[in-house]
């Protein structure tokens, strides 16, 4: 190739580029240089930057105790929703691998929540939480016991934000369980049949192993979305009570769209998207060293 | 039935696969119960709600009251157009950037498409403040354009049409040339013809994405004019407005219905694809 010909190609590449490295400058990179910098000043005039403060919207930040409040939920939320949805998930991919009376429908059962948005199913959900007349407290009033207030008592709002998320993500990540279940060789388990091994001692030391790229994958995308989706905190609790199941991004949000506080808004958002940095190193280090982007 | 059960207990009732049947099932019909239950409430008199009979009788009233208590018709039209256009943007914009990263030489290439990889992580709705603030700059406060605008140059469907492009061999590229194609025919009708089962899964993907995304596009909007369906469900269903239960089951069916039933007859091509721009 010539030397004209190549400064025209890397002419044109650039130009093909062009419209997405402008709207990705315009809503990805820009607003992050602009939350950083904000995160740094102080609050003027219709919220805009005025005083270079440096750190001091942090020390502000983590002084607050309702910001470890949030952050404390997200962890919980992260810790109580991730294992439980990949044991799921993992466990209904084993149940449909097989060959099972009536398999298409099970597939589709699990599934399907995958399809709704958040917003209906904290909907559907919220028939089920509800202290007078949800379906959980006429259940338990007819075994005897009284009702819970399920998204009103500060000590299992909570979890019950966390079972419906369960609910919601285990069918996604059951697919990519399926995919790796159906691409390992029939060899291993004919081999291991011919042994004698148990069902169980095979899963534990065959299938299991064998799919710890899968669960890593997993893990990573279940990471992002417990600091990314709070649909459901709309629907369900707002965030209350008193804060009891406010998450980092819903806080966000709050801060700047109903306190009209842009500067601690911007700091949040700095915090996380310092998680979103240390999971995607995570995922460019350990789990993508044998695929190329390159 | 399976090929284990050579080696599993003697007794056929207490053998594993026959547990683990029932275990499936137990758990699907756990998981596929919240629709069900709405799908009833949906159909029957409010007043049952509170006393649940299977057998109650059945009415569409709830889904007229919906229909008549919030401009659905609007909704849909502006999920409808939200949806087309997302979709429509991010085919042309990744294309032509994926095209770019595949075939041409361009200085610093791996950085900019690390660059690019990094909003698979940083999404609008994390920059959730700045970007508001940016649309209102442009203009793009209660528009359909401002819901979409954001997500248009996608990172997954630049990566998912640059992987695919890169498999397509360059032979194909140099016949194209060799009949007089410049480089945007040769994309024309060589690689975009090729990259159909990409576009399908991405496509497939994107849609159920913005037909469900809710937190921007509340944000942005304000108004009936531009609030698409899963916004319209929030404003509608929020607890102060007083709507009754059956009448929310009804227009939460609305909302999700198309969707729905699309997953319902494309069953095999949604999981494929949700697979497909899943593995990156």
């Amino acid at each position: 190739m010539s030397f004209t010909n190549h400064r025209k190609m890397q002419l044109y590449g650039a130009l093909l580029l062009l419209p997405a490295a402008v709207l990705l400058t315009t809503f990805a990179y820009l607003p992050t240089v602009t939350t950083v910098i904000n995160s740094l000043f102080l609050p003027g005039f219709r919220g805009a930057p005025t005083e270079f403060v440096g750190l001091e919207n942090y020390q502000v930040l983590f002084d607050d105790p309702t910001f470890w409040k949030v952050a404390r939920n997200n962890l919980i939320y992260a810790v109580g929703t991730i294992p439980t949805s990949i044991a799921l998930a993992l466990g209904m991919a084993l149940f449909v691998n097989r060959k099972l009376r009536g398999r298409g429908f099970l597939r589709m059962a699990y599934f399907t929540p995958t399809i709704l948005p958040m917003i209906a199913a904290a909907n559907i959900w919220m028939f089920f939480y509800a202290p007078q007349i949800g379906l959980f407290n006429k259940l338990l009033g007819m075994l005897g016991f009284s009702g819970v207030n399920w998204l009103g008592d500060p000590s299992i709002a909570l979890s019950s934000v966390i079972v419906m998320s369960v609910w919601k993500e285990a069918g996604f990540f059951m697919i990519f369980y399926l995919a790796a279940l159906q691409s390992m060789p029939p060899e291993l388990k004919e081999a291991a049949d011919l042994e004698g091994t148990s069902r169980w001692s095979f899963f534990w030391r065959v299938t299991f192993p064998l799919l710890m790229p899968t669960t890593l994958f997993v893990l990573i995308n279940a990471l992002i979305n417990s600091v990314r989706v709070v649909d459901h905190l709309f629907i369900l609790t707002k965030g209350g009570p008193n804060n009891a199941t406010n998450l980092l991004l819903y806080y966000v949000y709050e801060n700047a769209f109903s306190f009209f506080d842009r500067t601690t808004a911007a700091t949040i958002t700095v915090v996380i998207l310092l998680v979103l940095a240390v999971v995607a190193t995570l995922k460019f280090t350990i789990l993508d060293r044998r695929t190329h982007y390159q | 039935m399976n090929t284990t059960t050579s080696y599993a207990p003697r007794s056929r009732f207490f053998s594993t696969p026959a547990l683990e049947t029932v275990a499936a099932w137990l758990l699907a019909i756990i998981w596929i119960f919240p629709l069900l239950y709405a799908f009833w409430a949906a159909f029957h008199p409010s007043e049952f709600m509170v006393n649940f009979e299977l057998f109650a009788p059945l009415t569409l009233e709830n889904f007229t009251n919906a229909w008549s208590q919030a401009p659905f018709a609007r909704y849909y039209l502006n999920t409808f157009a939200l949806v087309t256009g997302v979709v429509i943007g991010q085919f042309v914009v990744c294309t032509l950037a994926a095209f770019a990263f595949a075939r041409f030489p361009i200085p610093g290439k791996n950085v900019l498409f690390m660059l690019v990889l990094i909003q698979l992580f940083v999404f609008p709705e994390v920059l959730i403040v700045e970007n508001y603030r940016i649309a209102s700059e442009l203009g793009l406060i209660n528009t359909i354009t401002g819901i979409g605008l954001p997500y248009v140059a996608s990172a997954l469907g630049i990566f998912l049409l640059r992987q695919t492009f890169k498999t397509i061999p360059r032979e194909l590229e140099d016949a194209a040339r060799i009949e007089g194609c410049n480089w945007l025919e040769i994309l024309w009708k060589v690689y975009v013809p090729l990259a159909k089962p990409t576009y399908l899964a991405y496509g497939l993907v994107s849609i159920s994405h913005h037909w469900n995304n809710f937190i921007w596009p509340l944000v942005v909007t304000n108004s009936v004019e531009s609030r698409p369906l899963t916004v319209g469900l929030g404003v509608f269903s929020a607890p102060e407005t007083g709507v009754n239960w059956a009448t929310v089951s009804a227009a939460t069916l609305l909302s999700i219905a198309p969707l729905l039933i699309a997953f319902l007859l494309f069953q095999r091509q949604f999981v494929q694809s949700f697979l497909r721009a899943g593995i990156r």
